[in-house]
């Protein structure tokens, strides 16, 4: 395939981006969209030329760290999969694909098309854990039995891999379908309750604070989440709020 | 020259951890506010060290390539966790996972060391339960387990296909409970490119920061390197893509042994390789071998007419299929330990028998499993005479709850539907049991610096059994490694901060300056990429799944060679001073140019096949691996002399008290 991409440079934070076009030849459509930029990086450096900087590393859907809106949609056309998951067999010969970075307030570029998503990791901080030591002092696991519903349900929550996907995809750029991943993992769990009042506000403090929008339940995060995470959390998550606030 | 003193703690086996750890030495709580600890590398071995650390009261810096710890690569590991848990009552116990890891290991491990691992391996699921790890439940409330490959009990413990994913965001929001309370301090996109050592110590570390260029000096009493395997010696492997051995390299040539750097694990259940343009490897988990039949046809004319397209596999006779593993290994079947199935996969693709244009590729079937769960589940809704079409979609869905990420994850890349055809795949690089050699406080041969999870070498012996790097990698960051610097720190606690304007600190800046000063100023013409992919190549056709003495000759010269062109001709663009992922792989490749020659080098030495290291010139008539007890039942424990080929050889003999030496059969 040939194909014409038009991809965001930006040289640092502080400086203007513009697009650039850059084609491309022989493009396999077994190849994954990564990949197709790794050949086009290598073109780049044989030239001489500064390559495209992207974030990526596991390659497998699993790290969260692959980013890029393409098309105007983060991860891209397929629906269900990471950007290291999405393959050229998606595209046509001929086409034209533009290659941006993740765009919110609360996510700086650092450089191209590279993004500073540590704003999720200052809400996980904020209260997203159990406060439990890990000495090894603690009880058998099987004297915490678990409703097997409940524990899939937290598992799917817990499934989130904190790729920011879901504050490209809003309007608002809002990060709550993240954040309520986070709270309903624990929300569902016996051993999460006792903090569960704290957590909560924490989180959505921390949210607030680090300039995502509001959520106005357009449900976009949710069609764009590589993970399937449901909006169903974002329900839980304002109950559980709720419930925090009137205590 | 360091010494080889391994520290076993003495008496029976069963209590010499008790033991050790009633004669540790404390840090007094008060004091441990005046200790700072450096741990390199947020994964699960150093997040729970982290964590562990800041929760007893020390200072603790974690350093990171990646945006986040959250990112590591232990959050790709799949199948899952072991423990001598016996929740299954199937007769599991400490000494069973003992027994079963010193013999898929081959003999080639530490009793002490891994008789510690099984006996604190419950402990941790009790740990990550407490945490909120959600595990697999039954359907009364308790923790479900599964089986892996190399033994005969369910001890696995699992998250679906995502078991490390939820472990290693277990061990993360333990290090953010203590980010937030100030105990640790979390340098992320930051990369460690040299260890500072003052008066034989480990005092510090230089890193670079990736995104502004910095370079900067941070000091510690104590060192803790967790950066993982380096499988991406070979370019293509199951790793992620910016795993590298640049931390372990870089204290290896500062004084930290480096042992049994040919001990790499080629995992029989990967995605085969499509095409030039492939960047990295994908692993199908193991635990697809608990459902999956692995075959290849037995007739070559159905293997090319299969090749061509015009036979389809769901359409070949039961009896016209070669399931060679349950042919060869009847007791253990599809589940044998991963050097023996990826061998016989080897073994059937080279005599012609491989499935794909390639011909690297076998069948992973799950028809038998599909139809036998739908059975069963329509017995279980009180249909006793449900229609094939019932049976299969009955059976789908069991299989799709097991491990439908996988399968998506397949159909994504490859674009074929494995539950309606059997999935292709190949043996792929995926482990590494070598690395930094270290003793039983898990400290190298440089004072004070320590090395846990894939980076050091670790506890598997020639071979790793599933479902036992998690269980490593926790046992080493939230139990073992805790404990164990505590005993070294105790010396410490009159020593203050450590000052980084000292000489030490300037040397170890500047040499790391005018490494990247020569690598970004020099005008050549090849990629990066260019030389870490010729490395890969020689790597897995000399050093890979099958050696011999002449092919390890050659590829010593050919990676020294490599290595030298890769000097003069290298060319890396952009600047120092930002972001430049160029220069961050031309940084990692340069330590790779070196590690693949120790790896060629090792693998030369050892004239005997064990585990994972396979020399075709020892084996059985039966094409088994033929182990030499007499004369390699030690550990290689390598000294840096200024070149990877002038490396000493120090031996750490093994003793087999506990257990009685046997040859290793899967039968
Ligand atoms: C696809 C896959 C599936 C697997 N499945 C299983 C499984 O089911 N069960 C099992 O037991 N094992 C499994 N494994 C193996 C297991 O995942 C790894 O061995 C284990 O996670 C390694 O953990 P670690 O903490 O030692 O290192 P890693 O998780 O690799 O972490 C390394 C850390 O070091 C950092 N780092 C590296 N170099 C530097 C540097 N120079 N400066 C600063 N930081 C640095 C990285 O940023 C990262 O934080 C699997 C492995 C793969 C590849
Ligand atoms: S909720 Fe979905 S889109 Fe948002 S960060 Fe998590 S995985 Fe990504
Ligand atoms: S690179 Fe890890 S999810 Fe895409």
């Amino acid at each position: 395939m040939n194909l014409t991409l038009k991809i965001w440079r930006q040289k640092d934070a502080n400086t203007k981006g513009k697009i650039v076009d850059y084609p491309i030849s022989d493009v396999s459509p077994d190849m994954s969209f990564l990949e197709m930029l790794d050949v086009l990086n290598e073109q780049l450096v044989a030239k001489g030329e500064e390559p495209v900087e992207f974030d990526h590393d596991c390659r497998e859907g699993i790290c969260g760290t692959c980013s890029l809106q393409i098309n105007g949609e983060p991860h891209g056309p397929d629906r269900g999969v990471t950007t290291c998951q999405l393959h050229m067999r998606m595209f046509k010969d001929g086409d034209t694909i533009f290659i941006e970075p993740f765009r919110a307030n609360a996510f700086p570029v650092v450089k191209d098309l590279i993004v500073d998503r540590s704003a999720f990791d200052r809400i996980q901080q904020a209260g997203g854990y159990i406060s439990v030591n890990t000495s090894g002092n603690t009880i058998d696991a099987n004297s915490i039995p678990v409703n097997k519903h409940d524990a899939d349900k937290s598992f799917d929550a817990a499934t989130c891999i904190g790729c920011g996907a879901c504050v490209a995809a809003c309007k608002n750029a809002s990060a709550m379908l993240f954040t309520s991943a986070k709270v309903s993992q624990f929300a569902l769990l016996p051993q999460g309750q006792v903090e569960a009042t704290d957590r909560v506000m924490n989180m959505v403090r921390q949210m607030d604070l680090e300039g995502f929008g509001n959520c106005t339940n357009t449900g976009a995060c949710e069609i764009e989440c590589p993970k399937g995470i449901s909006l169903e959390n974002i329900a839980r998550m304002n109950r559980e709020y709720l419930k925090a606030s009137v205590k | 020259m360091a010494t080889l003193e391994s520290r076993i703690p003495q008496g029976p086996l069963a209590d010499k951890w008790t033991n050790h750890k009633n004669h540790i030495n404390l840090v007094n709580p008060a004091n441990k506010r005046n200790i700072d600890v450096i741990v390199v590398g947020t994964g699960l071995a150093g997040g729970s060290a982290a964590a562990t650390l800041a929760e007893l009261g020390y200072n603790v810096k974690t350093f990171c390539y990646q945006d986040s710890p959250r990112r590591a690569h232990s959050i790709a590991a799949q199948g899952g966790i072991n423990a001598a848990k016996n929740y299954q009552g199937d007769g599991d116990s400490t000494y069973r996972l003992f027994y079963d890891t010193v013999k898929g290991g081959d003999y080639r491990a530490r009793e002490a060391n891994v008789y510690r691992l099984s006996e604190v391996s419950a402990n941790i699921i009790d740990q990550c339960v407490a945490q909120g790890v959600p595990f697999a439940r039954e359907y009364g409330g308790l923790l479900d387990n599964r089986s892996f490959g190399g033994v005969l009990v369910s001890r696995t413990f699992y998250a679906k296909g995502q078991t490390g994913q939820q472990l290693l965001l277990g061990a993360y929001a333990a290090m953010n409970r203590q980010i937030n309370r100030g105990k640790i301090e979390s340098f992320n996109r930051h990369e460690m490119l040299d260890i500072v050592i003052v008066d034989g110590k480990a005092r510090g570390i230089i890193a670079r920061n990736m995104v502004t260029g910095e370079i900067e000096r941070h000091s510690a009493h104590a060192v803790v390197v967790a950066s993982g395997g380096y499988g991406n010696v070979f370019f293509l492997s199951t790793n992620a893509m910016g795993s590298n051995v640049t931390a372990s390299w870089k204290i290896h040539k500062k004084g930290a042994y480096f042992a049994n750097p040919c001990f790499t694990q080629i995992h029989p259940t990967c995605i085969p390789v499509s095409g030039d343009h492939q960047s990295k490897l994908t692993l199908m988990s193991e635990s697809l071998r608990n459902d999956g039949r692995i075959w290849v046809p037995r007739k070559k004319e159905d293997v090319i007419a299969i090749r061509e397209g015009k036979l389809k596999p769901v359409d070949l006779a039961e009896e016209d299929r070669d399931y060679y593993l349950e042919r060869r290994y009847p007791s253990f079947g599809n589940l044998v330990p991963r050097d023996v199935a990826s061998r016989a996969a080897k073994e059937r693709c080279d005599a012609g028998f491989g499935v794909n244009a390639t011909g690297e590729a076998v069948f992973l079937d799950f028809s038998s499993a599909i139809m036998r769960y739908g059975r069963e589940q329509a017995a279980i809704h009180g249909n006793h005479n449900p229609s094939d079409k019932e049976v299969r979609e009955l059976g789908e869905k069991v299989v799709e709850n097991k491990y439908g990420n996988l399968f998506q994850m397949y159909e994504k890349i490859v674009d074929e539907n494995p539950y309606k055809t059997p999935m292709k795949i190949y043996p792929a690089v995926h482990y590494t049991m070598g690395g930094i050699w270290v003793d039983y406080n898990l400290m190298t041969t440089i004072e004070g610096c320590y090395a846990i999870g894939e980076a050091n070498f670790s506890d598997h012996g020639a071979n790793r059994l599933g479902a036992s790097a998690l269980m490593q990698g926790l046992a080493d960051g939230y139990f073992v490694l805790p404990y164990t610097i505590g005993d070294y720190l105790s010396k410490d606690i009159r020593t203050g901060k450590i000052p980084t304007d000292t000489p030490e600190f300037d040397e170890a800046e500047k040499n790391v300056r005018n490494q990247i000063d020569a690598l970004i100023n020099n005008n050549g013409t090849n990629s990066v990429d260019h030389y870490h992919k010729k490395l890969g190549k020689i790597m897995w056709d000399k050093c890979g799944m099958a050696r011999n003495e002449q092919g390890l000759k050659e590829a010593l010269e050919e990676i020294k060679a490599l290595r030298e062109d890769f000097y003069k001709n290298v060319r890396v663009t952009g600047s120092a001073e930002s972001k430049n992922s160029e220069l961050e792989k031309a940084l990692r490749v340069a330590d790779f140019l070196e590690l693949g020659e120790l790896f060629a080098k090792d693998a030369l030495h050892r004239n005997e096949s064990c585990g994972g290291h396979f020399r075709e010139e020892y084996q059985t008539e039966e094409g088994e691996a033929l182990r030499d007890d007499e004369n390699f039942k030690y550990v290689a424990a390598w000294e840096y002399k200024g070149d990877p080929r002038e490396a000493v050889l120090h031996k750490e003999d093994l003793e087999y008290k506990n257990i009685e030496l046997k040859t290793r059969s899967y039968k």
